[in-house]
Order: C-alpha cells, then structure tokens, then sequence
C-alpha cells in the first residue's frame, strides 16, 4: 500500500475514475450539443455547464440511487443526472426534440425523469419551483420509509424566488433529507451575484431557515463531494437539510447566443485556470493515484459512447403531430398506465 | 341515512378515502389540531396523526408543490387552500409543475386541491373568489364545482381517485346551509357528468356551485308563470358535459349560463360559444349570460349583492329570451 498523498473522503481508485469519468463524459456530451446546435439539429437554447462540471458531477455523486436518491438538476446540471443513470443518447434525443425522447418531442433539453422510475426529476422553467416539489419527494420518502435523500440544484439567481424561500422553510421545519446545491457561478444571465442578494456569502441564507448549512469550492471536485457527502449522511440520519453553496464559475454565456460581452474577461481567465476537471485529474496524477493514460482511456470511451449516441438520435424520427393532443390525462392511455 | 352538511361531507369523503388509501393524506395551514378554518378537517388528526394531517407554514408554494412532488412518488395528497383566494399565490406551481407533468414527461401528478370559494358570506375582495375560468384555459387540472352536499363527497372521493390533478371548487356558503340525507355505502360521482336538476321545455339554466340554487328559485316562479325551466347543474367545469348542454339546449331552444365569477372571461364564455358553434340551428334567441358584474367582489352586504348574479337577473333574463 503506498500512502495516499491526498484526502479522498472514502472513494477508491474506481470511484474516482468513475468520477473523471462522469466529468469528461459531461463535457464531451455538450461538446457534441454545441456541435449538433451549430448544424441547427439541436431545436432549442443550449446552456452549457464549462468550469462548473465539477460540483453537479461531485455532489451527485454523494447520493445511493439503489436506495432511492434523487437528484433534481437545473439547466447546467446535465452532470448530476449522467451520475445517476441518464443515457447519453436520451439527452441528444430531448435536444432533437425526436419522438423516442423519454418527454417524446414534449419538452426540452433535460426536462425529464420520473423521480421514482429514474432517480432524477428533471425541472420546470419556473425557477424556484423545484424546491417546494423536492420537498413533496422526500416527505414522500419519508411517508413510505424509504429512508431516501434528495438533492437540489439551485442558481445564485434562482434563490431569489418565493418558491425558493417557501420550499426551504418548509421543507426545514419538516426536518426533511433534503440538500440543496446553491451553485453561486457569478451570474444569473447578465445579473451579478451582487445584484441578486445582499448577504454576505449566500449560505447565508440558511439562517432565514435554521437548517445547516456550508460554502465549498464548488472546482474542487473532492471538496464538493465530501460536503455533499456529509450533508446527505445528515439527511439520512434524519438530521433535516443542509444548504450547500458552491463557488463556481459560468465560463460561457448564459446560452449559446450569449457572448457575456458583460462579463470581465479577467473573471473568465481567472477562474478558467480553476477548471475543476484539470484540477481534479491533476490532483489524482499527484498522489499516484492515476495517470495520464487513465484519463485517455476513458475520453476514448466517453468519445465513442457520445459518437454511438448521436448516431442513435440522428436516425430517431420526429413525433408525428397527431400525437400533439394526446397524453394530457390518464385517460386516452398515450403514456400506458399511471 | 344520516343527515350530514355540505362540509361534513367534504370531511367525511377524507377519512373515509384516508382509511380506504393509505398514500392519502392532507395538507394544509392550520389542518391539524384547529381542524381547519372552517373545521373541514375537524378530529382528523385525532384518527390519523400529524404524519398524515399535516400542518404546514403560510406557504401556498410549498403546499402546492410538495403535494405534487409526493403524488409523483406515488402517494394520494389533498392540498387545502384556507382560503380558495390563496391558490393564486400557488396559481405558478399549478398550472406549470402540476398541471403540465403528464403531458410534458409522462408523469402522473394525482393531486386534489382543495378549499373554501365563492361570495355572499360578505369576505370581500380577497375572501370570495370563484377561481374555475383562470384555470380552464391551461389544459391539464380537471376542476369540479358540487353545488349539494352529495355531489360534494362523491365529487371529491372520485377526486382523490383520480390519477390526474383536480381542482375540487367548494362553496363556503353552503357548508352549513345545505344539509342532505346521503347513503351511508361508499359512493362516486364521476367527473365530467351533468346533473339535470329539473327537466323543462321551455328554457334551460345551465349553472353549478351556489348558483344552483338561483336556478331553482327561478325555475320555480317561472314555473308559476307557466314556463317550463330545465336547471342543469354542470357540476364538473373541465371536463365539462357538453352531451348534457347541447340535448338540453335541443329541446329548450333557449339557454341562459349562469355563474358567480364575473361576467368578461367567465366559463360561460366558453359553454355560449361552444353551444354557438354546435347548436346554432337549434337556437330561437341568442345565448345568455348571468353572471357577476366585472369588479372585484365588494365587502359591503348592498354592494356585494348588486355584484353577484341573483334570482330577479335570471328572471329578466328568462323573459328576454322568452319573447323571441
Ligand atoms: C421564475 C423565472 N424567471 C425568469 C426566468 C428566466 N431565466 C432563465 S435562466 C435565468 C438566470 C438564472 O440564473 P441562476 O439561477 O443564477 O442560474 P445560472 O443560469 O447562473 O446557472 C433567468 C433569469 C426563469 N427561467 N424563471
């Protein structure tokens, strides 16, 4: 046994692999989206994660989805739902808007998954209100004693919302095993976090609550897991929420049309020297515990499971619009039972 | 069979759901040991502890959603609106979470939410509200109005049993003013069926809620008049008995809408024009309206009365449409 240089909060070798991973596969997917976008095959807007894979890929990371874990993305969270099963080719379908899409042409981008069935509920536009919804699932969990945890993605902006602050307080007083991901990536579109909130840092905002809360380096991708880690612990020995908030950074405009001209580029260069992924895998190379042949290896893999995905969205049909008024309600069966 | 109110009904349909189902359970402000504002869910946490009657802060968001997040996991929630006025607070989570879930990704959200609506008991402009067309015109929340205590238990039980969200419209009014005999066995009233109150010939008065009971006054003085009235209690807004509307409007040849929201953008907006494009040829005088005047619903007992629609309304209404 060599000795480990560095502090990985229980992960072996092979989670921390699993890890790198997940980041690179996440990287290499939007890659392909902003690729599929420019050949005007992706439909709708593309809102890219670059320098904040790390803290969706981390934290969900921390969840058991054999036990009933869910995780609840928000736009740039493509990351933590890749962790806990979403296929490649499922997201290119959603953003192709193609007919065996798991919304089937109905919704956007990763708008999807059934809590329950995939172990990820995908978020409604309305920010905010997934809060008081990830609430309802873990006090559902804890109706049906499934000793389940929750875990939310929340923006720096998306925390100025009613729903937000609603979905916190109750979920707070209820004591449910939920933790809230506040990812403070600098800008909510044009908007400086300054400009969203007054407190000081925005974990701050747990007092207004009482639940536990915590800032990490949302680029350092052992840090983030181990805060996630112990925050989900808490919630499964029925110790209530955490409010994590993550410090990060948006590399790209807030969507593909979006050149962030309002943005200095010396924030850009300062946190793009922070890219979680290099850091990571530098950190691993450092204490031994990879090298670089580990990292090629698993970006040829990554690379042909996104190539092998497109290929299977391309071929996939478009919906054929008499489908467009079926599936509102249970009973025309469009969606088979439940 | 015992005599029970309009609100013990919507209770008894909770407990008796809550012990037939055990994913069913409410929650709501106040629900608990105070019984509810109106004491809708008097003793219910006596029978079924505070894990399944659950009190909750002011937070109509989190009621709404956390209703939908648990019915997305499987389990039967009634979210109470102390006030049906506060859904507007909640009107987001509604119609886009809630409402949209099985038609945008396939998943069923099994909601029923549920509270006190309507005017006449002087609550003003925040305290009366008749919430059905704000929430007709996005598709995905059936919406159920009972105008009788009977309609009232079988209208929710088949609520709670739906597999989709609902809307269950109660009227405050009512709650102790109407009381019924109703069979002690269990019993649904389906979603989406009209109740033809009485049968006439001459004119029909389609209308749900309170109003059902203008209806019949107004039928009854017609009928003094020797005008024969058919009142059609719709009782179910989406989905709605077009069958019932358009055979009653065939006979009568006359129909008069009449409900308490107001008048512009009122549900019977929708049923005048639906009758309009489906029994054109069976009109003798053009479809018309009674509903409230277009303000907000004034506190004041004068002024609240001059703005919901009442029984002189109809009648003039009626003999306009009679001299056709
Ligand atoms: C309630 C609501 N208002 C406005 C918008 C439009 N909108 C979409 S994303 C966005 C910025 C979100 O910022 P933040 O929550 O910080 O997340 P980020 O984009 O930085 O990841 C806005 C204003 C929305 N989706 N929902």
């Amino acid at each position: 046994m060599t000795e480990l240089s560095l502090e990985t909060h229980g992960l072996t070798r092979e989670n921390l692999l699993a890890i790198d991973y997940f980041l690179r596969l996440t990287r290499t997917l939007e890659e392909r989206l902003v690729a599929l976008f420019r050949q005007a095959k992706v439909i709708g807007g593309l809102y890219r994660s670059l320098g904040q894979e790390g803290e969706s890929v981390a934290a969900a990371y921390a969840l058991d989805y054999k036990q009933g874990d869910v995780v609840q993305p928000l736009i740039r969270n493509m990351g933590s739902i890749l962790v806990a099963g979403a296929k490649p080719s499922d997201i290119i379908k959603q953003y192709m808007a193609k007919a065996d899409s798991p919304t089937r042409g109905r919704e956007l981008n990763i708008h999807f998954g059934h809590p329950d069935r995939d172990g990820f509920i995908g978020q409604i536009s309305m920010l905010g209100d997934m809060i008081p919804v990830m609430a309802g699932i873990t006090l559902a969990g804890r109706m049906q004693k499934r000793n389940l945890v929750g875990m939310a993605f929340i923006g720096d902006g998306a925390s100025s919302t009613g729903a937000f602050y609603e979905g916190m307080n109750f979920a707070t007083v209820q004591r449910l095993p939920l933790v809230v991901i506040l990812e403070n990536n600098g800008y909510a579109y044009s908007t400086p976090t300054a400009k969203q909130s007054a407190v000081k840092t925005l974990a701050d905002k747990a007092h207004a609550f009482g639940c536990a809360s915590e800032v990490v380096d949302g680029n350092d991708v052992l840090a983030t897991y181990a805060a996630a880690k112990r925050a989900v612990d808490r919630a499964r020995a029925g110790e209530g929420v955490t409010l994590i908030e993550a410090k990060t950074f948006r590399i790209k405009g807030h969507a593909e049309h979006d050149n962030q001209a309002y943005v200095p580029s010396a924030l850009i260069e300062e946190w793009s020297a922070k890219d979680p992924v290099v850091r990571f895998e530098k950190a691993l190379v450092d204490a031994g515990l990879a090298a670089t042949s580990d990292f090629d290896a698993i970006q040829a893999r990554v690379r042909s499971e996104v190539d092998t995905a497109t290929d299977e969205a391309e071929r996939s049909p478009m919906p054929r619009p008499e489908e467009a008024a079926l599936g509102l309600f249970a009973g025309d069966g469009y969606w088979g039972k439940g | 069979m015992p005599v029970t109110t309009y609100v013990d009904a919507i209770r008894e349909a909770m407990i008796e759901e809550m012990r037939r189902d055990p994913r069913v359970f409410l929650i709501g402000e106040d629900v608990g040991s105070y019984g509810g504002a109106f004491k809708t869910s008097a003793g219910m946490i006596d029978e079924f502890g505070p894990g399944r009657v659950i009190d909750t802060p002011i937070s109509e968001v989190a009621i709404v959603g956390a209703a939908s997040g648990a019915a997305l996991m499987g389990m039967r929630p009634i979210a109470e609106m102390q006030f049906i006025d506060f859904i507007t607070c909640a009107y987001d989570m509604l119609v886009n979470f809630t409402a949209t879930s099985r038609y945008r990704v396939g998943s069923s959200c099994p909601i029923v939410v549920r509270g006190p609506a309507g005017g006449g008991t002087h609550g003003g402009p925040f305290h009366s509200l008749n919430p059905e067309a704000m929430f007709m015109n996005r598709p995905g929340i059936k919406i159920v109005a009972p105008g009788t205590a009977y309609d009232a238990k079988g209208l929710l039980k088949a609520a709670i049993r739906d597999d989709d969200p609902v809307l269950f419209i109660e009227h405050k009014f009512l709650y102790r003013r109407i009381k019924e005999d109703l069979p002690s066995e269990d019993y649904v009233v389906p979603i989406g069926k009209a109740n033809v109150r009485r049968t006439g010939k001459d004119i029909t008065i389609i209308t749900w809620g309170a109003m059902i009971y203008v209806a019949d006054d107004a039928a009854a003085d017609l009928a003094n008049d020797g005008v024969s009235a058919e009142v059609i209690d719709l009782r179910s807004i989406i989905p709605f008995d077009e069958e019932a509307i358009l055979n009653s409007v065939a006979k009568t040849n006359r129909v008069i809408i009449l409900h308490e929201a107001p008048l512009t953008g009122g549900a019977g907006a929708e049923f005048a024009a639906r009758i309009a494009e489906k029994a054109f040829d069976y009109l003798d005088a053009p479809v018309k309206r009674v509903a409230a005047l277009d303000v907000p619903t004034p506190y004041s007992p004068p002024l609240e009365a001059a703005a919901l629609p009442d029984k002189a309304r109809v009648l003039a209404a009626a003999r306009e449409l009679l001299r056709y």
